[in-house]
C-alpha cells in the first residue's frame, strides 16, 4: 500500500481581486521507503499541494475545492483539525526552505527540538532532552549537548537546516515532506544536506516528498519525479525516465535550464580595465578582538570585455571584494586601478564621476529595489544624478532602457511588488545599466531566482555584456552558473584567492583540493554520467 | 551592558539640562509674577517678599543660584506655600499619582493585549474590526471628555461607582483609572495586533503549526514573546505619560496627585514649583524609557548576546 496517495487533489484561492486556482486535479502517490520529487517553479502549485494536506493553506483565502488524500488509509482532507494535528508533526513532518526564517529567534533549539516530542509523545522533559541531544548529534552537530541551550543566530545557514531535520525526524516519522530545503544554501553545504536526507531516509524506512524547483537537485536522490506546472501535474517518471525521454514540453524546458556547458571562449585580448594589487578589507567588530579580514591581500586583473566569474562559499569574502572594487565597502590596505586612475585615492566628487562608470548588480531583487518608487522613477535616478540626459529626453532614454532589458514598456508606471522575481531582477539590470557602465560587479545576480528564469537572465546579461562591451565581475556560489557565463575564474576561500585561469581549465583540471570539492558539490551529478 | 547604560545615561542629561533652561527662561517671560494678585500687595512688602526668594538679583544669576541648588537635589521653595520646599510637595504627590498610573498602566495592558491579540488572530473580520474601531474612538477620545461620560454613566445614572476622590470611598479609584488608561489601551491594542500580525506570518510560525502545535500555544508560545517586543518598548514612555498627563484626570475626579499641584502653579507662577515638577517629570521620563528599551532588547536572545559581548 503506498504511504500516501493523493487523487485529484485541487485548490483554489479567493481573494477580492478574484479566484485563482493554484492546484488542478493533481495525484500522486508516495510510496515508504522512497523518495518522491515535485517539480516546479515558483507559483506551481507544488508547495501548495503538500501544504493543503495537512491544513497549512491558510483558509481563506485558500479553499480545497476536492480530491482526496489517503495517508495509510484515512484521508487526510476529511480529518478534523484536531485529528490533522494529531498526524502533523508525529507521522507527517515538514523541512522549510528558509533555515534563517524557519526556527523561531525567541526561543533555544533545545526548546524548539523538544515541543514535538512533549506534545505527541508526553515525555518529560529531561527524557526528551536525551533524545533531542542523540538526534542533534545523528544529523552532525557538533557537541550536541553545549548547541541545546543555544539560540538559531548562533548556527550558519547550514546548522540550522540540520537542526530542522532533527526537529522533523524526532517523532521518527513515516512521511518527510522537505519543502525546498537546500535552496538557501550553499552548494557544498547544499550537497552534505542532500546526502544526509537520503542517507537518514534509508536508515529510517520513511518516505519523502521532496519538493524542488531545481531538476538537478533532485537527480540523485528522487525515485519518482513529478513535475507541475500551474497547478496541473505535466509528467511524471523515474528520473530516467524524466532526464532522458521527456514528453512535456515545459519538462525538456526545465531540463534546458540546468546551467550546463560554456562561453565559447572568444579570445580576449589581455587589457586590463582594473588592476587590484594586495587589497584587504579587514573589518573590526567592537566585540571582537581580531580584525575580520573578509579580503586578505587579494590581487588580480579585470581585462575590458571580459567576464570574471568569482566564486566562493558564503563568508568567503567575495562580496566584500567586489564592494571593495566600487569603494563602497572600506579598504584596509591596497590599491585599485580603474582605468589607470587608484580609486582609493579618490573623494567627493572624482569618485561620484567614477560610481557611474562602475556600477552593482545585487543577489535579491526584493530587497534591493525601493518599495515606494514605480520602475520609471527608479530608472530615472540615476539617470538625472549623473546627467546622462535631461528631462526632454529622459522618458525615450528610460523606454530604451526597458527595451534593452526585455520588460514591456507598459509596465513603467508599476511598482516593485508587481513583478516577479525575475522581472525585477531585470529592472536591476535595467538600472545599473543606466549610467552606460564599463564596469559591472555583478553579485549573485540570479541565485534568488527559479532556475528557468535564471538561465533568461544569463543569457540576458551576456548578450547585454556584448552589446555594451561590458566588463563584469560575476560572483556566484553556484559552480554550473559561473562555467557557463564566465571567461576566467577565480576561486576565494577564506578572503584569499586559491585558485584563478580560464573557465575551462580550472573546471577541467582544478589544482587546489578546494576547487576540487566545490566542483564535486555541483547537484546533478547523475545527469552528466 | 553597563556601557550601553551608561551611554544613555550620559546622553540623557543634556535633554534634560535643555529642558531646564528652556523651563526656567519660558516661565519667567511669561507675563505676571508670584506676587501679583488681584488683591493689592504693599510695595515694601512685596519687595521683602522678591528679596527672600532671590527674584530681585538680575536673571541669569537666578539661573545659575537655581542651577546650584538643583545639581544638590534642592529643587527650591514653594513660592506659594510658603514653608514648603518643593520636593516635599512633590513627594506628597507622587505616591497618589503613581498609584493612579499604575492602574491605569495595567488596565491599558488587560485590555489592551487581549483586544490586539485576538484582533490579529483573525485580521480583516468582524473579530478585528470590532475591536480595532474601539481603539481608534479610544485613542480620539481625549480623557476629559471620557472621564465626564463615564461619571455621567456609572456615577449618575446608573449610582454603580464614587465619582470623585481617592482612597475615600471603596471604588473611587475604578473610574479615574479607567480614564486615564483607555487612551493607552487603545494604543497598545494597536500595537500589539500589528506586531502579532508580523510575527504571525512569519516561517517560524509555520514551522509551530506543521509540529502540530494546538492554535493557542502556536500563539501563547511562539508568537507572543515577539509580537509584544513593541509593546514593552511602548510601556517605558507610557508610564512616564501616565504621570506627567495626570493632571486632567487628577482634576476631574479631584485627586490630590501631582498633576494638580503642576497646574495650579502654572496659574499661580510659582516658578520654583513649575521647574521643579518639569524636571522631575523630564527625568523620569528618560529614565523608564530606558528601562524600557533595556527590557525590549533583553528580550530578544540576539540583541542579550551583544550586551553580553559589550560588557566584557
Amino acid at each position: 500500500m503506498s504511504l500516501l496517495k493523493v487523487d485529484n487533489l485541487s485548490v483554489s484561492f479567493h481573494t477580492r481581486n478574484g479566484s485563482h486556482q493554484a492546484v488542478k486535479n493533481v495525484s500522486f502517490t508516495v510510496e515508504p521507503r522512497e523518495i518522491t520529487a515535485i517539480i516546479g517553479e515558483s507559483g506551481s502549485g507544488k508547495s501548495v499541494s503538500c501544504y493543503a494536506m495537512l491544513g497549512l493553506v491558510p483558509s481563506p483565502p485558500g479553499r480545497i475545492d476536492g480530491g482526496s488524500a489517503l495517508f495509510e488509509g484515512a484521508d487526510l482532507l476529511a480529518l478534523s483539525e484536531r485529528e490533522l494535528r494529531a498526524i502533523r508533526g508525529r507521522d507527517i513532518a515538514m523541512i522549510f526552505q528558509d533555515p534563517m526564517t524557519c526556527l523561531n529567534p525567541f526561543m533555544t533549539i533545545g526548546q524548539q527540538l523538544i515541543e514535538p516530542l512533549r506534545l505527541h509523545k508526553g515525555l518529560t522533559a529531561k527524557d526528551a532532552k536525551v533524545r533531542a541531544i542523540e538526534l542533534l548529534d545523528e544529523v552532525g552537530i557538533r557537541s550536541p549537548a553545549d548547541t541545546f541551550d543555544s539560540y538559531p543566530h548562533e548556527f550558519s545557514g547550514g546548522m540550522r537546516q540540520r537542526v530542522m531535520i532533527a526537529m522533523a525526524l524526532i517523532n521518527e516519522p513515516k512521511l518527510l515532506i522537505a519543502d525546498e530545503p537546500t535552496t538557501a544554501l550553499d552548494v557544498t553545504i547544499q550537497a552534505q544536506i542532500l546526502r544526509l536526507i537520503a542517507d537518514l531516509q534509508k536508515n529510517r524506512d520513511i518516505g519523502v516528498l521532496f519538493i524542488s524547483h531545481d531538476l538537478a537537485v533532485v537527480a540523485d536522490i528522487a525515485d519518482q519525479i513529478i513535475v507541475m506546472e500551474q497547478g496541473v501535474m505535466v509528467e511524471h517518471g523515474s528520473p530516467d525516465a524524466i532526464f532522458n525521454h521527456a514528453q512535456h514540453p515545459y519538462t525538456q524546458k526545465l531540463l534546458a535550464a540546468i546551467p550546463s556547458g560554456h562561453r565559447t571562449a572568444e579570445r580576449i585580448k589581455p587589457d586590463p580595465l582594473i588592476a587590484v594589487s594586495h587589497l584587504r578589507t579587514w573589518f573590526y567588530p567592537s566585540n571582537v578582538k581580531e580584525p575580520v579580514k573578509a579580503v586578505d591581500d587579494v590581487s588580480l586583473e579585470i581585462h575590458r570585455g571580459e567576464v570574471l566569474g568569482l566564486v566562493g562559499e558564503s563568508g568567503s569574502g567575495k562580496s566584500t571584494l567586489g564592494r571593495s572594487l566600487l569603494r563602497l565597502a572600506p579598504i584596509t590596505e591596497g590599491s585599485v586601478v580603474f582605468d589607470g586612475i587608484d580609486l582609493t585615492q579618490l573623494e567627493g566628487n572624482p569618485l561620484k564621476t567614477f560610481r557611474r562608470r562602475m556600477q552593482m548588480i545585487f543577489q535579491d531583487p526584493f530587497a534591493s529595489l525601493n518599495p515606494r518608487m514605480t520602475v520609471y522613477d527608479t530608472l530615472a535616478e540615476p539617470l538625472l544624478l549623473h546627467k546622462i540626459c535631461d528631462r526632454k529626453s529622459l522618458d525615450a532614454t528610460i523606454a530604451t532602457l526597458m527595451d534593452d532589458v526585455g520588460l514591456a514598456r507598459a509596465f513603467i508606471r508599476k511598482y516593485p511588488h508587481e513583478f516577479s522575481g525575475g522581472q525585477r531582477q531585470r529592472i536591476a539590470i535595467g538600472r545599473a545599466l543606466a549610467t552606460k557602465p564599463e564596469f559591472i560587479v555583478a553579485d549573485e545576480p540570479v541565485s534568488a531566482l527559479d532556475v528557468t528564469i535564471q538561465a533568461q537572465i544569463l543569457e540576458l546579461l551576456i548578450a547585454l555584456g556584448r552589446e555594451h562591451g561590458l566588463t563584469m565581475l560575476f560572483i556566484s556560489h553556484d559552480m554550473a552558473v559561473i562555467r557557463q557565463i564566465a571567461d576566467r575564474v577565480m576561486v576565494m576561500y577564506q578572503g584569499k584567492l586559491v585558485e584563478q585561469g580560464d573557465t575551462e581549465e580550472v573546471f577541467g583540471h582544478p589544482r587546489e583540493a578546494y576547487t576540487q570539492s566545490l566542483l564535486a558539490s555541483i547537484p546533478g551529478a547523475a545527469l552528466s554520467a | 551592558m553597563l556601557r550601553f547604560m551608561l551611554i544613555r545615561i550620559l546622553q540623557a542629561l543634556p535633554v534634560i539640562f535643555v529642558v531646564i533652561t528652556a523651563t526656567f527662561f519660558l516661565v519667567r517671560s511669561a507675563p505676571g509674577g508670584p506676587f501679583d494678585q488681584e488683591k493689592v500687595v504693599i510695595p515694601e512688602v512685596k519687595k521683602a517678599l522678591e528679596a527672600q526668594y532671590k527674584l530681585d538679583l538680575p536673571l541669569h544669576e537666578q539661573y545659575f543660584a537655581y542651577l546650584g541648588d538643583l545639581a544638590q537635589g534642592d529643587l527650591g521653595p514653594s513660592f506659594k506655600y510658603p514653608g514648603r520646599s518643593v520636593n516635599e510637595i512633590l513627594f506628597s504627590g507622587l505616591p497618589v499619582t503613581a498609584e493612579l498610573g499604575f492602574y491605569a498602566l495595567l488596565i491599558a495592558l488587560c485590555i489592551g493585549v487581549t483586544a490586539g491579540v485576538f484582533a490579529s488572530l483573525r485580521p480583516n473580520t468582524a473579530q478585528d474590526y470590532i475591536p480595532m474601531s474601539f481603539a481608534m474612538i479610544g485613542i480620539c477620545m481625549p480623557s476629559f471628555l471620557l472621564g465626564p461620560l463615564l461619571v455621567l454613566v456609572f456615577g449618575i445614572w446608573l449610582d454603580w461607582l464614587p465619582i470623585t476622590g481617592w482612597g475615600d470611598i471603596p471604588g473611587d479609584k475604578i473610574l479615574p483609572s479607567i480614564t486615564l488608561g483607555s487612551a493607552y489601551a487603545a494604543y497598545i491594542a494597536r500595537l500589539s495586533r500589528a506586531g502579532m500580525l508580523e510575527i504571525l506570518s512569519q516561517d517560524y510560525i509555520r514551522t509551530a503549526r506543521a509540529k502540530g502545535l494546538p492554535e493557542w500555544l502556536v500563539v501563547t508560545r511562539h508568537a507572543l514573546r515577539g509580537g509584544l517586543i513593541p509593546v514593552i518598548a511602548f510601556l517605558g514612555p507610557a508610564f512616564a505619560g501616565l504621570l506627567a498627563g495626570s493632571f486632567v484626570v487628577e482634576t476631574i475626579f479631584q485627586i490630590p496627585g501631582l498633576g494638580r499641584f503642576y497646574v495650579q502653579a502654572a496659574f499661580n507662577r510659582d516658578y520654583t514649583m513649575i521647574l521643579g515638577t518639569t524636571v522631575f517629570l523630564s527625568t523620569l521620563i528618560v529614565f523608564f524609557n530606558l528601562v524600557s528599551d533595556i527590557a525590549a532588547a533583553w528580550l530578544n536572545p540576539r540583541l542579550r548576546a551583544q550586551f553580553k559581548g559589550g560588557s566584557q
